[in-house]
């Protein structure tokens, strides 16, 4: 919203800058987006008249005109197609800053001609008007009238008012705050009643529910036309459009007092009743079809479908809607300029309901703006009072008799309020006096009940419910930044930390798989649904009803497909190799419980060549990076299954595996993307990556004592033999190793997978593997005998889960 | 098949031997009584024929092989040592020393040969031995933290500090935990200024959301906590709004006190403490603004002073206001909905905008790249893994 500072001393008497003010209402709680202050904008410019005209020596289209100015006679070349002697018109000297261009004038020849300055247009200086040329002002204006005082500019100030404050959305309710706060004197003028001349020959009828009171009164005889250059100055300087003196009576209240009305043009009405009720539905006609419920062209020349949930205004005997109420009037009995009888409309609508109805219709008008937040229901009536006086005194004409029909809303119960509350609730120390001060400026009445105060609260701060309330009544009016700054009593440091062990385990494996070489990436919690379907998500109770676009409309089931597009996006602008990884939740379903915690980490092909050659095994390479993610965030690494040909139907068949406690705990699947998938995804070449749930990690039991036990290293040295032996092709690596490890469990320290060979010697269907076992001797040197023991053991195991010893 | 390995222990003593250790270098004697001339002359001219062999060999092969035919058992000098016992005792001695005198003399020049050899040897190995270090190692990426984690890290930090606990909620969320504990009016513009995404009804006409600020977890951790409550609370919150300076998905931070007597200016101390720990500077001015948030009564907007220069924002002095946050005391209602009585417990909450801070901190100018992944962006503006931040070494 807006207004200008002449606005605001129509209800504050005060010395106050347009800063000052600016100031006031922020520390008020009223944002100040813009100050606006076009007299300084137009400061350099001023009234100047052309002399003479005469063609440009090298130019068509352009003129050189001698102007008597501010400064004298200047020769100034001008191209606009009306310039002409004998004009008086606005100039703009060497050095101006014109606002519309945004350029600072310097004096350069224009076609070998130098120009002393500039003639401007409307637009040139930011001014409402037609552009086709310089401005053409009546020639009685003197040479050197300061542009400003021409256009009438005054600072205007542009905020936004907070849903709880409609009072602030008139400016007469703007004033009452400021003149709290100190800054001037809240002239508060009595509204003096306009004793009707004639009953009213409108009747009204109102439904509670769709409109609690409805006031209105004839008013003959009026003129329309445009309204007074003060109305339209008023309402120019906050940007509207004058339109008629009775529309911009009607606006006028709307923006000074937060008040909306309503003019009917009476002969356009039918019959003798006006309704407001609920819209009705036509059960004779069918759901879906046009005339199911009744429609209604607007002031807009929009046609409108009401509906049961909004306020129809209705004549005929409510037959024919006649406007939307509280939002926007018809067009059938809309005012122009021949009307002469009208029906002036002040009632309170619904804010819920006008809410609603501003948003199924699309209006956002100031009317329904103010009404959606509540305007104030003790000023229906008066409001009427100011307007008719309004009406009678710049149209003329005779008013009726007011009608009224329904009630007012009750207002706020009163509220019982302890004035030590404020100390209380903000530190702040604020004396008794202060405070039944500022509560009464700002419109409250304080009776004393014991060291209590019973507070009644003004019909238009319905916002009002509490003694909070009125804590934050008294602490912004006696100023915020008087609350003394004080240290929160210290606790014990927490002897564990703040963080729980799985916020513990993410931040570890953030910083894990950063130092691994992978770069952590934020991407959306929802993504489209077929991806979803692709990674065995994409149920439809996920679907979001009001995506912001179809591309992300479905709550993830996994961070991969994100990442995966991440990737492709890097690769599409030839930044191939992205290593990237999420901590993140994904979406089992709707449930608090059914969101889980999972880390998810890509590598995209690698385009990049090396001078070496060969880089090393990518798949290995992830597996080996999950394993230090793993160890890194505590999971029990070595007692972690692999399993392959399990994995959720998104990963590659025979390249991936997951790691699991056991089958109802796997804690990751890795592997490479199903080519199926990657293709889905538009993607070119083998995507790897993994996805781990960080709630799966086993929590480990909570020890008394941080102890890591005691480390008991083996005096004598480790030795190592090294076997062959051939596996059938399905036999996994793994398991062979899990054996011979599992052999002799005081003496096997490791077993270790030194090379993988297929080929001669070696039968078709089977592969050879060449295992390192290490031996570690505990309490003395082995002998051959007991070596060749162990080496036994060994073999065996490892015939037991089918390997053979190549001879 | 079987094939035994033991690493090697048992160099140690070659390598004794392999020791250098001087030896005494020799000087003739002359002048002795019982030197023969013309012998001595002999073995002066057999010293120097060796000498000039030793000087001559080119390699190390080469100088043993001169080593051998002098020194070695069969070698020269050893052949003149043999014939020490066919001489009288008188002459033995002097003419022992002679010999072994020149014996001395080719084992030093063989030694300073076989060193200077060896120095050639090694410095053409070394030459051979050469490589460009200029040329690239093979690539390794470089891996960073997300600047919006690592905020919400450097934030958990300070109020750690302060004694919060960090909570977290589903993202998921109802109507009650969102808007309606909350104290949000039914229907009021309030909701709608939230651009809340909505799930479709389920069969009872209920309807799920994503939660539309972290303040939820508010209204969970007090019903199902005991206060005192200090806590902060980071994640995800999502409005249905995308344009230059909005993105569907964003971050908030957050906080929560109730305790006796806990009022708006603890609320202030701790804003101003963290504000000055964050932006890391103790020069920080702050503005409390009223303003309106319908789970807070009073509530207020913190503005920080700072100034601009080329896109850099500078905190704690200057002519502007930077808005970094909304806050407040607990609305009773919300107390209340959650089980606590107003009479008795009290305190404050406040909402910040982590990805919105993280620019601000660290100069990202556009929201929409936090989100976008880009390997180059995520590289320029990610932080090391090892940069964790903590009270010790500072926040960043």
């Amino acid at each position: 919203m807006k207004f200008s500072l002449s606005w605001l001393k129509d209800h504050l008497k005060t010395e106050a800058t347009i800063d000052q003010v600016a100031s006031a209402m922020t520390m008020a709680g009223l944002e100040v987006e813009d100050i606006h202050d076009a007299s300084k904008a137009l400061a350099p410019f001023s009234v100047a008249k052309v002399v003479s005209a005469a063609k440009h020596p090298n130019a068509d289209k352009l003129q050189v005109l001698q102007v008597d100015t501010v400064d004298g006679m200047k020769e100034i070349v001008c191209g606009a197609p009306n310039a002409r002697a004998g004009m008086t018109t606005i100039y703009a000297p060497i050095g101006a800053y014109v606002p519309g261009l945004g350029v600072t004038l310097v004096e350069k020849p224009v076609r070998g001609v130098v120009s002393n300055g500039m003639m401007c247009s409307a637009a040139e200086l930011e001014l409402p008007g037609e552009s086709d040329g310089i401005m053409d002002l009546p020639d009685d204006l003197a040479v050197g009238t300061p542009a400003a005082a021409v256009f009438g500019a005054e600072p205007v100030i542009d905020f936004e008012v907070t849903p709880n404050r409609p009072d602030w959305l008139g400016v007469h309710g703007i004033a009452r705050d400021l003149a709290a706060t100190g800054l001037g004197t809240f002239e508060e003028k009595p509204i003096m009643p306009v004793k009707g001349s004639f009953p009213c020959p409108i009747s009204i009828k109102v439904d509670g529910d769709a409109c609690p009171i409805f006031s209105g009164r004839v008013i003959r005889g009026v003129k329309n036309g445009p309204s007074p250059a003060w109305l339209q100055d008023k309402l120019k300087s906050i940007g509207l459009k004058p339109i008629s003196a009775l529309v911009d009576i009607t606006n006028y209240l709307s923006f000074d007092r937060a008040r909306p009305l309503h003019v009917y043009d009476l002969n356009k009405l039918s019959g003798a009743t006006i309704e407001a009720r609920p819209g009705l539905e036509n059960h004779t006609v069918a759901e879906g079809e046009p005339h199911h419920f009744e429609q209604l062209i607007a002031l807009d020349g929009k046609t409108y479908t009401l509906t049961p949930d909004m306020c129809v205004i209705a004549d005929a005997n409510g037959e024919r809607p006649i406007g939307i109420g509280g939002v926007m009037g018809g067009e059938s009995t809309g005012c122009d300029d021949a009307t002469t009888d009208v029906f002036l409309e002040s009632a309170w609508f619904d804010p819920i309901r006008t809410a609603q109805t501003g948003r199924a219709t699309g209006i956002n008008s100031d009317a329904q703006y103010r009404f959606a937040r509540g305007v104030d229901p003790e000023f229906v009536v008066p409001g009427l009072e100011l307007a008719t006086r309004l009406i009678l005194d710049l149209c003329g004409g005779e008013a009726s008799d007011i009608v009224v029909a329904g009630q007012a809303p009750a207002g706020r119960p009163n509220v019982a309020f302890d004035p030590a509350y404020v100390a209380q609730l903000t530190g702040l120390s604020v004396s008794k006096d202060e405070i039944k001060r500022i509560l009464r400026a700002l419109g409250f009445t304080l009776d004393a009940v014991g060291d209590h105060y019973d507070v009644k609260v003004p019909s238009w701060r319905r916002d009002v419910e509490g003694k909070a309330d009125l804590v934050e009544e008294v602490a912004r009016i006696h100023g915020f930044n008087a609350i003394p700054a004080t240290p929160l009593p210290p606790v014990a440091p927490r002897p564990g930390g703040v963080l729980t062990t799985q916020q513990a385990r993410a931040r570890a494996g953030r910083r894990a798989l950063a130092a691994l070489g992978y770069s952590e990436a934020v991407t959306w919690s929802f993504m489209r649904q077929e991806w979803a379907r692709l990674f065995g998500g994409g149920d439809d109770r996920l679907l979001l009803a009001n995506p912001i676009a179809s591309e992300l409309n479905c709550m993830r089931p996994s961070p991969l497909p994100n990442l995966l597009e991440a990737a492709g996006r890097n690769a599409a602008r030839g930044l191939s190799g992205a290593q990237l990884f999420e901590i993140g939740p994904i979406y089992l379903g709707l449930e608090p419980g059914d969101q889980k915690p999972v880390i998810a980490a890509i590598r995209a092909p690698d385009k990049t060549r090396n001078w070496q050659g060969g880089a090393e095994d990518a798949l290995f390479a992830l597996k080996g990076d999950l394993m230090s993610l793993l160890d890194s965030m505590g999971a029990p690494v070595a007692s972690l299954q692999l399993v392959q040909g399990q994995n959720a139907s998104h990963w590659h068949p025979g390249r991936s595996a997951r790691l699991q406690l056991g089958p109802k705990q796997v804690i990751a699947e890795f592997g490479e993307l199903h080519p199926a998938v990657l293709k889905a995804m538009d993607l070119d070449g083998a995507y790897i990556g993994f996805e781990l749930r960080i709630d799966n990690l086993p929590t480990g039991k909570t020890k008394t004592s941080k102890s890591k036990g005691a480390l008991t290293l083996s005096p004598f040295m480790p030795l190592s033999r090294d076997f062959a032996f051939l596996v059938p092709e399905a036999t996994a690596a793994g398991d062979i190793l899990r054996a011979v490890r599992g052999a002799d469990k005081t003496l096997i320290s490791d077993a270790n997978v030194f090379d993988v060979y297929r080929g001669q010697g070696v039968p078709d269907g089977s592969k050879s593997l060449a295992v390192e076992v290490t031996l570690q001797p505990v309490d003395k040197t082995l002998t051959e005998p007991e070596i060749e023991a162990v080496a036994a053991k060994i073999v065996a195991a490892a015939q037991k889960a089918g390997a053979t010893l190549r001879g | 098949m079987l094939q035994l390995r033991c690493p090697t222990i048992g160099s140690t003593i070659g390598r004794l031997c392999d020791l250098p250790f001087i030896r005494s270098h020799l000087s003739p004697k002359h002048g002795h009584p019982f030197r023969q001339t013309n012998t001595m002359t002999a073995y002066t001219d057999l010293q120097a024929e060796i000498e000039a062999e030793i000087a001559a060999a080119s390699d190390l092969a080469a100088l043993d092989a001169v080593r051998v035919s002098a020194l070695g058992k069969t070698g020269r000098i050893s052949g003149l040592l043999k014939t020490l016992g066919s001489l009288p005792p008188e002459e033995r001695k002097s003419t022992g020393a002679a010999i072994n005198a020149v014996r001395d003399a080719i084992q030093a020049i063989l030694d300073s040969k076989k060193s200077e050899l060896e120095a050639a040897h090694l410095a053409t190995r070394l030459e051979s031995e050469r490589v460009d270090l200029s040329l690239p190692p093979m690539r390794r990426a470089k891996g960073g933290v997300h600047p919006t984690l690592q905020v919400v890290d450097e934030m958990v930090a300070i109020f750690a500090d302060l004694g919060f606990e960090v909570a977290e909620g589903p993202d998921i969320e109802d109507d009650f935990h969102n808007f309606t504990a909350l104290n949000f009016p039914e229907k009021h513009p309030a909701r709608e200024m939230h651009d809340t995404f909505f799930f479709n009804p389920d069969e009872n006409g209920v309807r799920k959301l994503l939660r539309t600020h972290t303040s939820p977890v508010q209204i969970r951790t007090m019903i199902s906590g005991k206060p005192p409550f200090r806590l902060i609370v980071p994640g995800r919150v999502y409005r249905c709004d995308s344009d230059q300076t909005h993105t569907p998905m964003f971050h908030q931070i957050e906080g929560l006190v109730i305790d006796k007597g806990a009022h708006m200016g603890h609320l202030k101390w701790v804003l101003e403490t963290f504000i000055s720990r964050f932006f890391e500077t103790g020069d920080v001015v702050t503005q409390f603004r009223p303003h309106h948030f319908p789970f807070t009564e009073p509530s207020a907007e913190l503005d920080v002073r700072c100034s601009w220069e080329k896109g850099e924002l500078k905190v704690g002095q200057g002519d502007s206001w930077l808005e970094v946050l909304g806050c407040g005391m607990v609305h009773p209602n919300v107390l209340k909905n959650c089980g606590l009585d107003p009479d008795e417990w009290q305190g404050f909450a406040w909402g910040m905008g982590v990805d919105r801070l993280a620019m601000l901190k660290y100069g990202v100018p556009d929201l929409r790249d936090m989100f976008a992944a880009d390997t180059r962006w995520l590289n320029h503006y990610g932080f090391s893994a090892f940069a964790a931040p903590n009270s010790a070494s500072g926040l960043s």
